[in-house]
């Protein structure tokens, strides 16, 4: 099963799970099968046109998916899929 | 005319000198280099005090702040006896008694567009030590426009992320910039603060140092800087990524059509202006003393505490505590028929919070109360703490 990576600011939206195991075969089954059981991340993930928000950037290994296939890139059984948001903090 | 070192100098950076791919050519880049900290807090701390110890030349520190007690969990760069004063003076003192042969101007002031340009134009590297969106993009539109190298770091809770932005290679390619990883921000509220979602204390103290070691990379041409890649640390879990970071063609400043050559209003391009307006129309509002009025008349009135037990636990007023992320669940236990004050820590989450008790359940008498538990801390009751 492919493994996607939560980073720590939308993890209170999957009950604190960092890390999520699926099935599919691309990006978008794997994140159609994350928001399938955890539907309060989607408005923090897509946009109203399903299209992946502008402060959020999907990895496959190390690979930023706008450079592969974007949301149709393939995921193996071993894969690893990061979601890498924006953060800002630093000097507080 | 090349650069001299004096004896002291040289006594002081032998352990650089004797590295032989550094040696003194390394160490004489380093004290040529104009280096501008933006920030003096959980990042800029480590960083000036790395870059202090390595002899860059001429170090700027922009800050705004004054030292706070809760800032010694993590700012090393100051002590008890700082907290009061200006950020920028008691780090030029610490500065200055950690390394008196280099340079340090201070610039107590907020970091804007309307003095980005002019306080950047004499260095020739920014390090980004900042906390918010807005002067994050702030930092990266003016690296770009003006041609400086930024190097980024970034914190939350246990997560920190580094690189190196804007950085010209020895082929003369320029390497890709914050808005081509992130083209807009979250909107406001998504994305806590370190003040709103805590952080570990060590946690900046790795990020910051490895912005310096960075910052020498860039300086003195040695190794592989970060550039065209972002480094990702959870401190919880000790997982470490590295990826790939491409150009945009997009990118409004540097992209194939570029539509943005100067800085813009960023407080606007986060969104904060609009949210800021919406919750003070829509909110009634109390401010402590009307609340410590309520108490001292005796008045049958209900008081809520929607913010986390884990903060409950540092400091609370005896408020019922129902939670913002379950406020709704808690809707038939808040009082219709009296005065209901909620409050959080600062205001912001108790005026959500009535928002969506008014908009679902039709509640017409709840009062936020102002500045919160730390404006009550602060002004009613000395013996809390202010967190």
């Amino acid at each position: 099963m492919a493994t996607l990576l939560i980073p720590t600011p939308l993890r209170k939206f999957t009950e604190n799970q960092a890390q999520f195991s699926s099935n599919g075969t691309s990006v978008k089954e794997v994140i159609e099968d994350l928001l399938l059981s955890h539907a309060g991340l989607k408005p923090h993930l897509l946009d109203a046109d399903g299209n992946i928000r502008s402060f959020v950037r999907i990895y496959v290994k190390d690979e930023d998916i706008q450079v592969l296939q974007k949301e149709h890139t393939k995921v193996e059984q071993d894969t690893l899929i990061s979601i890498i948001p924006a953060i800002a903090g630093g000097s507080y | 005319m090349s650069t001299e070192f004096s004896k002291a100098e040289l006594e002081r950076y032998s352990r650089h000198l004797i590295i032989p791919e550094f040696n003194i050519e390394g160490q004489r880049k380093l004290k040529e280099a104009k280096v501008l900290v933006i920030g003096s807090g959980g990042l800029g701390s480590p960083l000036l005090l790395y870059l202090a110890a390595a002899g860059v030349g001429t170090l700027g520190i922009v800050d705004f702040d004054v030292v706070d007690e809760s800032n010694l969990q993590r700012q090393v760069l100051f002590s008890v006896a700082d907290v009061g004063k200006p950020k920028v003076e008691a780090a030029e003192a610490r500065i200055k008694a950690l390394n008196p042969h280099i340079k340090v101007v201070t610039y107590n002031t907020q970091f804007t567009s309307s003095n980005a340009k002019e306080i950047v134009r004499d260095y020739d590297i920014i390090a980004d030590g900042t906390d918010n969106f807005p002067t994050r993009y702030l930092v990266n539109d003016v690296c770009v426009l003006m041609n400086k190298v930024n190097v980024y770091g970034s914190i939350y809770r246990f997560e920190g992320q580094v690189s190196v932005f804007n950085y010209t290679d020895k082929d003369g390619n320029i390497g890709p910039n914050y808005r081509d990883l992130f083209p807009s921000p979250p909107p406001p509220g998504l994305v806590p603060s370190c003040a709103e979602g805590g952080v570990i204390g060590v946690l900046p103290g790795i990020i910051g140092s490895l912005q310096a070691n960075e910052v020498i990379k860039v300086i003195s041409g040695i190794g592989e800087t970060l550039s065209g890649r972002l480094f990702l640390l959870d401190a919880a879990t000790f997982e470490t990524r590295t990826l790939k970071v491409h150009r945009n063609p997009e990118n409004p400043l540097n992209g194939a059509n570029p539509t943005q050559s100067e800085l813009i209003d960023y407080e606007q391009f986060c969104g904060m202006k609009t949210t800021e307006k919406q919750e003070t129309l829509h909110v009634k509002e109390i401010d402590v003393h009307g609340l410590a009025q309520l108490r001292e008349n005796g008045t049958d009135f209900q008081l809520i505490d929607v913010r986390e037990p884990y903060e409950y636990a540092i400091a609370h007023i005896d408020g019922e505590l129902m939670p913002l992320n379950s406020i709704s669940d808690f809707a038939t236990q808040i009082d219709k028929t009296k005065k209901v004050v909620i409050h959080c820590r600062s205001g912001v989450r108790s005026a959500q919070a009535i928002v969506e008790l008014e908009t679902n359940f039709g509640f017409k008498n709840l009062y936020n109360l102002k500045g919160g538990i730390r404006a009550w801390a602060q002004e009613v009751d000395h013996d809390i703490a202010v967190y």
